[in-house]
């Protein structure tokens, strides 16, 4: 029997483990997928969690749920990848042997990165909402919180889904509008970039869209550390910001793993290339998801087009032929704007967000770069997309390659 | 579009970075850093040195990158570059920008 050995089983490891069943015959291949945790966490809920908006029962399900009949399972910790000798170390000294295998382990925060971020304060003036503890101890702190500044703080780049920092700006600015505190809260969005986001057209766009909702934004801080007796945060060209409540985005890295194994850059991304998804050493194996170093966002919908084109090419690995499918990067965002409406971006490695409609040219349903309801709604339908169709592998009726019809220049 | 940078053509593009690097000289790092208003010391000379060969690698730069580099940490690299590091001492090194990729 040959084996295919899965490592991590979130958004991008359990969609393969799907896809990867259907392609390979059951008496020829063994498919082992191998993750920390028995609990599957729906990511992009937990934006949703500080305002009382969803709560942590609507995040989670079990992994097990998700797995097709036929592909082993192992809840371990994963120690360390000998790529050399094809071997994958699990703790407590189990040793798996592959032939293909699938790095799909995403990235975790790292709040200990910033001195002074995991301090006194750490959950009781300094949140995250990148963890479900973060999200759901900041819900519990908004419940009573009586206002002042409050401080959101990117620490470094890249993070993962770089939208959701954004979205949760708009949103306290809904939820304490709603309150009636809107007058005692001051809304600082504090980040690395040069303004609100990446690139030109998307950066104007949510740019003005701070500005009209009253959040004032500081570009270009990098941060150094964190002043919990006094409150502030500092960057390395010593500006400070003082903050009552500050919502933290960690520096966001890799597992401890890759870095053992030798196989990721300095923040423990694994090295791979950016259009054939294949790890850059090593012909064996294969990277999906956040895990991947590529130049492009982390995001669900990215590990759900790149899984298409993985699929692809780890049947040609395997049967023997060049790589045929090209990654472009393409990525799908939803951004949640406040107040029941939100907007879309659709972007790839060389296109910008641009205007438009979506994903059918001049029909939509959804409004590109444009405030609508629908979006709104596109986001809300997104979460029971992710547990139906996005996880089980199933085709959508969205192409994995950016299109550009539908856009303006 | 070319520019006359220490009394030598150098190729640039509309933001004044050097679109070929094997231009570049100690007299034009100098002479752009002035107009950055720095004056070079060895210890920059040396960060140059670091962020050329790192790119000449094909490698991404970044601050954390530098501040683990041995030649500065990322508080000293503010201090010789000061307000936007990357963006300064990358176009005084003669490479391109750094893109910020989210
Ligand atoms: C607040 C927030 C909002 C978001 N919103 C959106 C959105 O609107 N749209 C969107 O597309 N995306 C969104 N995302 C991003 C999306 O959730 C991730 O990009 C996606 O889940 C990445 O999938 P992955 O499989 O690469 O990583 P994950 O789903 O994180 O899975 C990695 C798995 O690997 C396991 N693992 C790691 N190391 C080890 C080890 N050493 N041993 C054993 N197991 C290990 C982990 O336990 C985990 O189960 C959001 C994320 C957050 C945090």
């Amino acid at each position: 029997m040959k084996k295919l050995l899965i490592l991590g089983a979130g958004t991008a490891g359990t969609m393969m483990a799907n896809k990867m069943r259907k392609q390979l015959a059951r008496d020829e291949w063994d498919i082992t997928i191998v993750d920390q945790y028995k609990t599957h966490y729906y990511q992009p809920g937990f934006l949703f969690i500080p305002f009382g908006m969803y709560t942590k029962n609507d995040v989670i399900k079990p992994k097990s749920d998700f797995f097709p009949v036929g592909v082993n399972v192992i809840y371990s910790k994963i120690d360390k990848i000998v790529a050399d000798k094809n071997q994958v170390l699990l703790d407590e000294g189990v040793v798996l042997q592959y032939d293909y295998m699938i790095i799909a382990t995403g990235t975790r925060t790292a709040p200990e990165e910033v001195d002074g971020l995991k301090g006194n304060l750490w959950y009781k003036d300094i949140f995250d909402f990148y963890t479900i503890e973060g999200a759901v101890a900041l819900a519990k702190y908004f419940k009573t919180w009586q206002g002042g500044e409050l401080v959101i703080n990117i620490a470094e780049l890249p993070y993962k889904c770089p939208v959701a920092p954004l979205e949760f700006a708009f949103f306290a600015d809904a939820f304490f509008t709603e309150r009636g505190m809107r007058d005692k809260v001051n809304i600082t969005y504090v980040t690395p970039l040069p303004g609100a986001f990446t690139k030109p057209r998307a950066t104007k766009m949510l740019g003005e869209l701070l500005e009209q909702k009253n959040i004032n934004i500081i570009p270009d801080f990098n941060i150094m550390e964190v002043n919990n007796e006094e409150k502030k945060i500092i960057d390395y060209g010593g500006k400070e910001i003082p903050f009552d409540c500050l919502v933290s985005i960690p520096t966001n890295m890799g597992d401890d793993m890759i870095e053992r194994s030798g196989l990721g850059d300095d923040m423990n991304f694994v090295l791979t290339d950016k259009f054939t998804l294949r790890q850059k050493d090593h012909e064996n194996i294969f990277v999906l998801g956040d895990a991947a170093n590529i130049p492009t966002s982390k995001a669900g919908s990215v590990a759900h087009f790149a899984a298409e084109i993985l699929e692809e090419n780890l049947m040609c690995a395997i049967e023997g032929r060049p790589l045929t499918a090209k990654f472009d990067g393409h990525a799908n965002c939803y951004i949640e704007t406040g107040y029941g409406k939100g907007t879309l971006i659709d972007f790839n490695y060389d296109t910008e967000p641009l205007p438009g409609s979506f994903p059918f040219p001049g029909l939509g349903p959804f409004g590109l770069l444009k405030v609508t309801r629908t979006n709104h709604y596109g986001k809300l339908m997104f979460r029971w997309i992710y547990w139906h169709i996005l996880l089980k592998g199933k085709e959508m009726p969205i192409d994995s390659e950016m299109q550009m019809a539908g856009k303006k220049l | 579009m070319d520019k006359l940078i220490a009394g030598v053509n150098v190729s640039v593009n509309e933001e004044g970075y050097m679109t070929d690097s094997s231009q570049w000289t100690k007299e034009v790092a100098a002479a752009i850093a002035a107009e950055e208003g720095i004056e070079l010391t060895d210890k920059h000379y040396e960060l140059i040195e670091f962020v050329r060969n790192k790119v000449a690698n094909g490698e991404t730069l970044t601050i954390r990158g530098i501040g683990k580099s041995g030649v500065v940490s990322a508080k000293e690299f503010y201090g010789l570059f000061p307000g936007a590091p990357l963006k300064k001492a990358t176009k005084i090194s003669g490479v391109p920008k750094p893109t910020s990729c989210i």
